[in-house]
């Protein structure tokens, strides 16, 4: 799809791989974002915390989501992004970033939007309202 | 025991969107879209100027609320949304604050488990809002022991 405008309902954008989550990007997460949570970035702080492991953030899989709406940024934009955080992703885990178009009412488009792990898991789900110029 | 927090408002602070935290955290996020950090790409599109990334709003400072003591450690983040007038556009400044917009408990797996809302809300000089993000944050049983200890 080259426009959000050609889009019909059951379409879906283009999903993307992201590379397997490695704890460098958790620690660029954490300078960017200021969220220094240790269990995001050290193991045994995790581990004192019950885990397993670190975990991403859960908002560093929130910000790649929305990338998939970014190259439509003459179109448009997200007026709404609510997401609700269904599991945890860990160290070397690949997440698939997924839109459908759900709706189309005049110049609002609801999508329903999701991050699944390798093993096909929901780690995270939600939806994005984008406003259409 | 957060009950007491609800509808309480934190003070305003001016945060500036900078232009290279926003470069940053859309590197960090995996989305370096030139539309974040391209000066050219910026000023040939219809915003006349680069954009910040829709979860961007994470790093402002949205001031305090003096007596809400939440603990660093043991929370869990359970839902976020962002609603957006407008992108945010690089090197604008916003007036953000926060509130306590609801606070409750429930029994569940952990025992019972306490939700608080905050709500996050950016203005324009002219006070006009521009986005509000609100986040769902659950306070474990026995996060809340320690607190109280």
């Amino acid at each position: 799809m080259s426009t959000v405008a050609e889009l019909q309902v059951g379409n879906v954008l283009k999903e993307i791989h992201l590379e397997p989550v490695s704890r460098l990007d958790l620690i660029k997460y954490a300078g960017a974002s200021g969220d220094f949570n240790p269990i995001h970035t050290i193991d045994e702080e995790a581990k004192k915390a019950g885990l397993p492991g670190i975990i991403a953030h859960g908002m560093w899989t929130m910000g790649n989501l929305a990338q998939l709406f970014t190259e439509y940024y003459e179109e448009g934009f997200i007026q709404d992004y609510s997401i609700r955080f269904k599991g945890m992703v860990f160290l070397h885990d690949v997440i698939t970033l997924k839109a459908i178009l759900k709706e189309k009412q005049e110049n609002k488009l609801r999508f329903n939007v999701q991050a699944i792990n390798q093993e096909g898991n929901e780690v995270l789900k939600g939806e994005v309202l984008y406003h259409q110029y | 025991m957060f009950k007491d927090q609800i509808g309480k408002l934190s003070n305003k602070v001016k945060n500036v969107v900078e232009r290279g935290a926003v470069k940053k955290f859309a590197e960090a996020i995996g989305d370096l879209h030139p539309i974040y950090f391209d000066e050219d790409t910026g000023r040939l599109s219809r915003y006349k100027n680069n954009i910040a990334p829709p979860t961007f709003p994470r790093i402002f400072d949205y001031g305090v609320i003096s007596d809400l003591n939440l603990p660093s450690k043991g929370l869990i983040h359970g839902e976020q949304t962002f609603h957006y007038v407008r992108p945010l556009v690089v090197e604008e400044e916003i007036y953000c604050y926060f509130k306590v917009k609801k606070y409750f408990e429930k029994k569940g797996n952990f025992g019972e488990m306490g939700f608080m809302i905050l709500e996050n809300y950016g203005e324009d000089l002219g006070g006009k809002t521009i986005f509000s993000s609100t986040s769902t944050i659950v306070i474990s049983e026995a996060v809340r022991k320690v607190i109280t200890r």
